[in-house]
């Protein structure tokens, strides 16, 4: 068995000698998450608009729906989704499981309940008569929707890198509705569940590093961000 | 204004969409064949070895989703694979009888042994049969890991403890639900025997402090077949993709590949892809 420091020794090897299987991986992963994040976003946003701004029935059950959404194991999303997916399912004519589409399609799913919760959060701390002025100065919707988002811009970003942190670190959707296919759908985390379970650990700890390395550079980056959001005093 | 001041917003979107590159360029559906295999072919490295050859000779490329050989059965029976590689010949005729499958062809064997602690506690190294080396275990409450994932590993394990008539309920019998690899990994650090197909303990066994306690039984013998999923009842397979796949498998190259595939100096595999049928094969397609 090989001891922590020579597997984390032969990881940094493995990352800086730039192995193209390695990096294809890191690869598959960023872009399936990102396009995930593109595709909540927007419906995220409106529904934390909704839930901020707007008094309608449902909207505590809404509330609560979400919040326990947010505590959904990713595999229990997976297994869902794999069944509507399958060709047996409902959706099976549209032949996406085992392809990158269909693990957008689930870390889109994880990513929602974050980025509503934490936008709605975020809007809520927001003066409400930001919104009344803007509209009162003769502001239209949309405009002063984009003042709103403008004002918990800090508290979106947050959100936005906390989705992004879970949905690029979690395993169990991936696994189940990608199929763990190389070159294709095998992106970090179940990587590193793979090669774990060769006793390849070199491998494991490399991505490992590559998801720290990623999670550090976001926080430092929101820290920049909001620095900057610091009124002068 | 209130564009420019959503800049911070946008700007990060940009860079996800640049980042991202949706495109799924230069992929043709029809190219594509989906295999359901096991973990023991994928784990050992052979179809790393063998796959890039394949696709190199056909232009097809190979989509490998491995899980265990019940796992990868349902898949082709939901037709969400094109084929399936497996190792379980009772579930595999089964699987034919029932219309899902077209038709099972022979690839390969190598055989299953028992793998246990270097000191062989229940002494199963004296064993004349399997089921005896079973049987030792259970009467010494030697602690045995099993698959428990219905792979064809474990459909094995299951019917050797049936023929040995033993009900193995007791603290000593774990039941994992994780791949070979990973079982063969929780055997060591636990101290305790498990059944495993020679492919997968070949490939790991210089990372383990196990060794083979029990082997060359005729019970233990380990068949892989290969079966195209039923075009028939699922139309949108790539059949034509899978009858490639099957074809080049079992065809002189492709079998010769499969006998030269080692890990050190063990051959893992031994093909045993029957001459006739790849006649007949070549015949009809």
């Amino acid at each position: 068995m090989e001891q922590l420091g020579d597997a984390t020794g032969s990881a940094l090897a493995l990352l800086f000698s730039g192995n193209a299987d390695l990096w294809e991986i890191i690869g598959i992963s960023f872009r399936v998450s990102f396009v995930a994040i593109l595709v909540s976003t927007p419906p995220a946003l409106l529904t934390a608009f909704a839930l901020a701004y707007l008094r309608f029935p449902g909207r505590r059950l809404l509330i609560s729906i979400n919040s326990t959404l947010l505590s959904v194991p990713a595999v229990v999303v997976g297994l869902t989704l794999y069944i509507l997916l399958s060709r047996q399912g409902p959706l099976g004519e549209w032949r996406l499981l085992f392809t990158q589409t269909a693990m957008v399609l689930g870390q889109t799913v994880l990513a929602f309940p974050i980025l509503a919760a934490m936008s709605h959060s975020a809007l809520q701390a927001v003066d409400k008569r930001a919104w009344e002025t803007a509209r009162t100065l003769g502001a239209s919707p949309l405009r002063a929707f984009s003042t709103l988002m403008h004002e918990a811009r800090f508290g979106l970003m947050a959100a936005l890198l906390a989705a992004f942190g879970r949905i690029i670190a979690e395993v169990g959707a991936s696994m189940m509705l990608g199929g763990n296919i190389l070159h294709y759908t095998r992106n970090i985390p179940t990587a590193i569940a793979l090669e774990t379970s060769k006793g390849e650990f070199a491998q494991g700890i490399a991505l490992g590093i590559v998801l720290l390395a990623l999670a550090f550079t976001l926080n430092t980056l929101l820290q920049n961000v909001q620095g900057r959001g610091q009124p002068v005093a | 204004m209130t564009f420019k001041v959503l800049r911070p917003l946008l700007s990060l979107l940009a860079c996800l969409l640049i980042f991202s590159g949706i495109t799924h360029a230069g992929e043709n559906p029809e190219k594509i064949v989906r295999l359901a295999t096991t973990t023991s072919t994928d784990n050992s490295g052979l179809l790393t070895a063998l796959l890039p050859k394949f696709t190199e000779d056909t232009g097809y490329q190979v989509h490998v989703i491995a899980v265990g050989t019940g796992k990868a059965l349902r898949m082709g029976r939901d037709g969400d694979v094109d084929l399936v590689l497996v190792h379980a010949r009772p579930a595999e005729d089964k699987f034919v009888a029932e219309g899902f499958g077209e038709k099972r062809y022979g690839v390969m064997y190598n055989d299953f042994v028992m793998v246990g602690p270097k000191s062989d506690p229940a002494q199963i190294g004296s064993a004349k049969t399997a089921v005896e080396a079973l049987k030792k275990i259970a009467d010494s409450q030697s602690t045995f890991v099993s698959r428990g994932d219905d792979s064809g590993t474990h459909k094995k394990e299951r019917s050797l403890w049936s023929k040995a008539g033993i009900t193995h309920d007791g603290s000593w019998y774990r039941e994992a639900g994780q791949g070979m690899g990973k079982v063969l990994q929780i055997a060591s650090e636990m101290g305790a025997y498990t059944l495993t197909d020679r492919g997968t303990w070949l490939a790991y066994q210089s990372k383990l402090p196990l060794k083979i306690a029990f082997e060359n039984d005729p019970l233990l013998f380990n068949p892989y077949g290969i079966i195209a999923v039923n075009p028939q009842r699922h139309p949108d397979t790539n059949y034509a993709g899978a009858q490639a796949l099957i074809g080049w498998m079992i065809s002189p190259k492709g079998q010769e590949l499969i006998g030269g595939f080692k890990v050190g100096d063990n051959q893992l595999f031994t093909p045993s892809a029957d001459a006739g049928e790849f006649a007949a094969f070549s015949h009809a397609h």
